[in-house]
C-alpha cells in the first residue's frame, strides 16, 4: 500500500515518456499507445485516490534527494486525487471518442503527433494538479498553453490557424502576467514551495511589510490566470477556437486545459496565499464580479448564435463564470462548490462537443441549426446524450448541473445581502437563458422538417464516440446523485489543501 | 520615489514589461506582437537577473578568491524563461509564416477582414 | 401578440419557437447559403463602413487607449517596485534558500557550478519540465510548418547562401571550432559557466551555420530524419528514465548508486554530466530542427 504514493510521481513521468514513445511510433500505434496511457493515467489517478482516503491526510513527496525548501516537491489529498482522476477519465474519453475526427480533420503524417501533444498535455495537467511548487507550476503552465495550441493549429484549415494566433496571443498575455506575479512573490518571500511561501506572507502580514507589491502581486497572479481561462471580458477566443478546432480539440480545451488553470488558482490563493489574507479580499471580489458578468454575457451571446459549435462555445464562457463566482464567494462553501462545478462541467462540456460533433456528422458537417434538423432521429445515440449534456447544463434535477447550481446557491446565503442577492439573481436569469438556447437546440434536434421521412439509425456512424460519451453522461448522473460523498471528499480534501 | 532610484534595475524591468506587453496586446502587426512579447519576456528577465544581484558578489561557480556569491536561484530561474521564450516565439513566427502564407498580409484586422470574405472555406 | 401569434404558428407548422430569440430580425434561421451570402454581405458593408469612417481618427483614440494603458499598468507597477528590497543588497528572506545551495552545492551535488547543481540536482522538476517545453515547441513548429506530400517541399532559393564565397571560406573554419566550442560548454557544465541548454544552442547554431553556408544537402547528410528522431527521442527517454530514478530514490529514501566522484574532475557531480549531455541534444537537435522546418520544411 505504501508503494502508493509513488503514483502522482509515476502518472506524470509515465506521461511525459510516452510522448517521446509517440514521437516515434506511427500515427495508428501512437493513438492506441496514447488510449493505453491514459487509461494507465486514469488507473494510477484512482490509486492515489483511494491511498489518500485511506490514510485521511496529504501526502508531501520529494522530487528528488533534498526536503521542502531546497529541492521541487509535489503534494496531494483526496481533492488533488479526485481531480487527477476526473481530468485523466475525461482525456481519455475524449481521446477515445474523437478519434475519428483526429482521423477526419489531421493530416496522416501528422497524427503521431497529435497523441505526442496529448500525451503531453495530460501530463502537464497532472503535474499542475499535484505541483507544490509555484515555479513547476509555471513551467507546466506552459506546457499546457503550448500543447493546447498545438492540438488547436494541427488542422490545417486558414480559420483554425487564425483562431490558434489569438488564442495563443492572449495566452501568452496571461503567462507574461502570471510569471512577472511569480518572480515578484519570490522576491518578496525568498521561497518558490508554496508552504514556505505561505509562512513568509504569514510573517509579511504581522509585520505589515510589503503591504503593496503583495497586493499588485496578488493582482497579477490572479489576472494572468483569468485571462488564460477565459474570464470575461477575455473569453473572446473561445467561439473561434472551440469552433474552428477538430471536435476532439474543442472537448479537451474546454473541458480540461481552462480547468487546470483554474485549479491551480484556486491552489494558489488556498495554499500561497491563505483564504483569510486581507489582501485576496480585492482580488476575489472583482473575480466575483467579472464572474457574474461573464455568466450573463457568455449565455446572452450563445443564444444569439446561428451555429451549434459557437452555442456551446458561449455556454463555455458563462460556465467559467460560474466558477469564479464561487471562487469570488470564498469561504470552504464557495470554494467546494467552485470545484464541484469544475468537475461537473469537466465531465459535461466534452459530452456536448463530442455528441454535437456526431450530429453535425450526419448533417452535413454542418453546425448551423437549420440543417441540424432531425439529426437526432439521424443519431439516436448522439441526440440523447446531447440531450443529456444540455439537461445537466440547464440544470435538471438528478444531473450534476444541478447539484453545483444548488451548491452556489446555498454558499451564496449568509454572505453580504448584496452578494446573496446577485448570486441568487445571476442563477435564475442564466438557468433561464440556458434553458431558451439549449430547448431551442434540443426542439430544433428531434423535430424533422415537414414530410420528411429520416433514415432512424441508433448510433450513426460512430460507435466508439457514442460509447465514451455514454461513460461521460454516467458520470455526470454520478455525480448529480452521489453528490453527497463527492462533496464531503472535496470538502476534506480542502480542509487538508492549505 | 527615492527607492525608484535605488531600484533603478527593477524599475526599467517592469518598464519594459510594460511596453511590452502592450505592444502585444494592442499592435496589429503579427511580427510587431511578437516583438512585443520578446521585450516583455527580456523584461521579465532583466528583473530576475537584478533581484538575485548582491553588489561585489562574484558568479555562483566555486572559486577559491571569492568571498561571497549572487543568489543562484534567479539564474536557474532566467534560464527557464529563456527556454520557455525560445520556444513560444518559434511557434509564434511558424503560426506567423503559416497566416502569411495564406492570406499575404500579417495585418491581423486585414487578415479577419479577408478570412470572412473568405467564409465558404470552411 | 407577436408572442401569442408565434406560439400559434409555433405550434402548427413551425419547428422553432425562438426563431428570432436573438432579436435580430427574422432572418436568423436560414438555410446556410443564404445565411452566408448575407453574413458576406454585412461583412463587406462593415468593411466598407470602417473605410469611410475616419479612419485616422480611429488611429488616434486607439493609440491613446493604447498609451494610456501601458501608463496605467506600468504605474501600478512601479509602486510595487518602489515598496520591493533594495536592489544589490543582500534580502534577508531570500537568503535562507540561496546560501543553503552556495554552501552545500558541492557537497550535495558535487557541481562546482552551483546553478548546474541547483537547476539538475535539487529543482530538477522544472529541468525536466524545460526540456518538455523545448519538445513540445519542437513538434508545434513540426505540425504547423513540416510539408509532408511529395512535391509540396518548399523552394528555398530565396535563402540560398550556398554560392556566397565568405560564407563557404568562414564556414570551413568556423563550423568545426563553434560545434566543439559547444561540446566544451555542454561536457563543462557542472565545472564552468555552461551546460546543457547553452552548450546545445552552439552546437545546434553550428548545426544551423552548416546548413546555410554548405546547402541544407550536405547538412541533411550529416543529420538524417532517422538521426534526428532516434536521437532526441533517446536523449529524451534518458533523461526522463535517469530523473525518475532519482526522483524515486529520492522520495523513498533510497540511497543513489551514482557515484558524485571528487568535485572539480571531469567525471564527477553524478547524473549532472549525463543529463547535461541528453539536454545538450535535445537543444541542439530543437534548434536545427526549427530552422529547418523554417527553410524548406523538411529534414531531408
Amino acid at each position: 500500500m505504501d508503494f502508493f504514493r509513488n503514483f502522482p510521481f509515476i502518472s506524470i513521468v509515465f506521461s511525459l515518456f510516452s510522448a517521446v514513445v509517440c514521437s516515434l511510433l506511427p500515427g495508428k500505434a501512437a493513438r492506441i499507445w496514447t488510449i493505453a496511457a491514459e487509461a494507465i493515467l486514469a488507473l494510477l489517478s484512482a490509486g492515489t485516490l483511494l491511498y489518500t482516503v485511506i490514510l485521511g491526510e496529504s501526502v508531501t513527496y520529494r522530487m528528488g534527494h533534498f526536503g521542502a525548501p531546497w529541492g521541487n516537491e509535489i503534494r496531494f489529498g483526496m481533492l488533488e486525487a479526485l481531480t487527477a482522476l476526473v481530468f485523466a477519465l475525461v482525456l481519455l474519453l475524449s481521446v477515445t471518442g474523437g478519434a475519428r475526427y483526429v482521423i477526419r480533420d489531421v493530416p496522416p503524417k501528422k497524427i503521431n503527433l497529435y497523441y505526442l501533444l496529448i500525451n503531453l498535455l495530460g501530463a502537464a495537467l497532472l503535474a499542475l494538479v499535484y505541483t507544490n511548487d509555484i515555479f513547476t507550476g509555471y513551467v507546466f503552465l506552459e506546457i499546457l498553453t503550448l500543447t493546447s495550441g498545438g492540438i488547436l493549429m494541427i488542422r490545417e484549415i486558414g480559420r483554425t490557424t487564425l483562431a490558434a494566433t489569438r488564442y495563443m496571443i492572449l495566452n501568452l498575455l496571461g503567462s507574461g502576467l502570471f510569471l512577472l506575479g511569480i518572480i515578484l512573490f519570490y522576491d518578496v518571500t525568498g521561497h518558490l514551495l508554496m508552504p514556505d511561501m505561505h509562512e513568509a506572507l504569514l510573517e509579511l502580514g504581522k509585520s505589515g511589510e510589503y503591504a503593496l507589491p503583495l497586493s499588485v502581486t496578488t493582482g497579477l497572479v490572479c489576472g494572468g490566470l483569468a485571462i488564460k481561462s477565459g474570464l470575461f471580458p477575455f473569453h473572446t477566443w473561445m467561439p473561434d477556437t472551440y469552433g474552428f478546432a477538430t471536435p476532439t480539440s474543442s472537448a479537451i480545451l474546454s473541458g480540461l486545459v481552462s480547468k487546470g488553470y483554474i485549479f491551480l488558482l484556486i491552489k494558489i490563493m488556498t495554499r500561497v496565499i491563505g483564504l483569510d489574507n486581507p489582501i485576496l479580499t480585492v482580488a476575489r471580489n472583482i473575480l466575483f464580479l467579472f464572474g457574474l458578468l461573464g455568466i450573463v454575457a457568455g449565455s446572452v451571446l450563445a443564444i444569439r448564435q446561428n451555429s451549434v459549435m459557437r452555442m456551446i462555445s458561449y455556454s463555455s464562457a458563462a460556465q467559467i463564470g460560474y466558477i469564479y463566482m464561487g471562487i469570488g464567494l470564498g469561504g470552504t462553501a464557495g470554494f467546494a462548490a467552485a470545484i464541484f462545478h469544475l468537475l461537473t462541467h469537466a465531465v459535461t462540456k466534452p459530452l456536448l462537443f463530442l455528441s454535437a460533433a456526431s450530429l453535425m456528422e450526419v448533417s452535413g458537417d454542418s453546425p448551423v441549426f437549420h440543417d441540424l434538423q432531425g439529426a437526432a432521429h439521424r443519431n439516436r445515440g448522439a441526440g440523447f446524450l446531447f440531450t443529456v449534456g444540455a439537461m445537466s447544463m440547464i440544470g435538471i434535477p438528478i444531473f450534476a448541473g444541478f447539484t453545483s447550481k444548488l451548491l452556489f446557491s446555498l454558499a451564496a446565503i449568509g454572505h453580504l445581502p448584496f452578494k446573496t442577492f446577485s448570486v441568487l439573481v445571476i442563477l435564475a436569469v442564466s438557468t433561464i437563458l440556458n434553458t431558451l438556447y439549449f430547448i431551442r437546440t434540443m426542439i430544433r434536434i428531434y423535430t424533422s422538417p415537414e414530410g420528411k421521412k429520416e433514415d432512424r439509425t441508433p448510433f450513426g456512424p460512430q460507435l466508439s464516440c457514442v460509447l465514451s460519451g455514454s461513460v461521460m453522461a454516467a458520470m455526470n448522473v454520478i455525480l448529480g446523485l452521489q453528490s453527497q460523498p463527492v462533496l464531503a471528499l472535496i470538502e476534506r480534501g480542502l480542509a487538508l489543501f492549505s | 520615489m527615492r527607492n525608484l532610484v535605488y531600484n533603478y534595475e527593477e524599475a526599467v524591468a517592469v518598464v519594459l514589461f510594460g511596453i511590452g506587453f502592450v505592444t502585444l496586446l494592442f499592435h496589429r502587426n503579427l511580427i510587431k506582437k511578437i516583438i512585443g512579447m520578446n521585450i516583455m519576456d527580456t523584461g521579465v528577465f532583466l528583473f530576475l537577473a537584478s533581484m538575485g544581484y548582491v553588489k561585489g558578489g562574484s558568479a555562483p561557480i566555486y572559486a577559491e578568491n571569492a568571498d561571497f556569491y549572487v543568489n543562484p536561484v534567479p539564474a536557474g530561474l532566467v534560464l527557464t524563461g529563456i527556454v520557455v521564450s525560445v520556444s513560444v516565439t518559434a511557434i509564434m513566427l511558424s503560426l506567423a509564416v503559416r497566416l502569411h502564407q495564406r492570406y499575404g498580409t500579417l495585418n491581423l484586422d486585414e487578415i479577419y477582414r479577408i478570412a470572412r470574405e473568405k467564409i465558404n472555406e470552411r | 401578440m407577436r408572442i401569442v401569434d408565434r406560439i400559434r404558428r409555433w405550434l402548427s407548422e413551425s419547428p422553432d419557437l425562438l426563431e428570432d430569440a436573438g432579436g435580430i430580425g427574422e432572418t436568423r434561421d436560414l438555410p446556410r447559403e443564404v445565411m452566408r451570402r448575407e453574413q458576406h454581405e454585412a461583412d463587406r458593408f462593415l468593411s466598407e463602413g470602417a473605410k469611410s469612417f475616419d479612419r485616422k481618427k480611429f488611429r488616434t483614440v486607439y493609440g491613446i487607449l493604447a498609451a494610456a494603458s501601458a501608463a496605467i499598468l506600468i504605474g501600478v507597477l512601479l509602486t510595487a517596485v518602489a515598496a520591493l528590497p533594495r536592489y544589490g543588497v543582500e534580502n534577508e528572506r531570500m537568503d535562507e534558500v540561496a546560501d543553503y545551495y552556495i554552501d552545500h552545492a558541492l557537497e550535495d551535488t558535487g557541481a562546482v557550478n552551483i546553478v548546474s547543481g541547483m537547476i539538475l540536482d535539487y529543482r530538477a522538476f522544472d529541468t525536466l519540465g524545460e526540456s518538455f517545453v523545448l519538445f513540445t515547441a519542437l513538434n508545434c513548429v513540426l505540425i504547423l510548418l513540416r510539408r509532408d506530400e511529395p512535391g509540396e517541399e518548399g523552394e528555398d532559393d530565396y535563402y540560398d547562401l550556398t554560392h556566397d564565397n565568405i560564407l563557404r571560406k568562414a564556414g570551413l573554419v568556423m563550423v568545426p571550432s563553434v560545434i566543439l566550442f559547444g561540446f566544451y560548454v555542454m561536457l563543462n557544465g557542472h565545472l564552468s559557466p555552461g551546460g546543457g541548454f547553452s552548450g546545445g544552442a552552439v552546437v545546434g547554431a553550428g548545426l544551423i551555420l552548416t546548413a546555410a553556408a554548405f546547402g541544407n544537402a550536405v547538412s541533411a547528410r550529416i543529420v538524417t530524419e532517422k538521426t534526428f528522431r532516434i536521437l532526441s527521442g533517446t536523449a529524451l527517454g534518458f533523461y526522463c528514465l535517469a530523473k525518475s530514478y532519482s526522483f524515486y530514490t529520492g522520495a523513498n529514501g533510497i540511497e543513489s548508486v551514482v557515484p558524485l566522484g571528487t568535485p572539480g574532475s571531469i567525471f564527477s557531480a553524478g547524473l549532472i554530466l549525463p543529463l547535461d549531455i541528453a539536454v545538450g541534444i535535445v537543444v541542439s537537435l530543437t534548434m536545427y530542427g526549427i530552422y529547418r522546418m523554417f527553410r524548406k520544411g523538411s529534414l531531408t
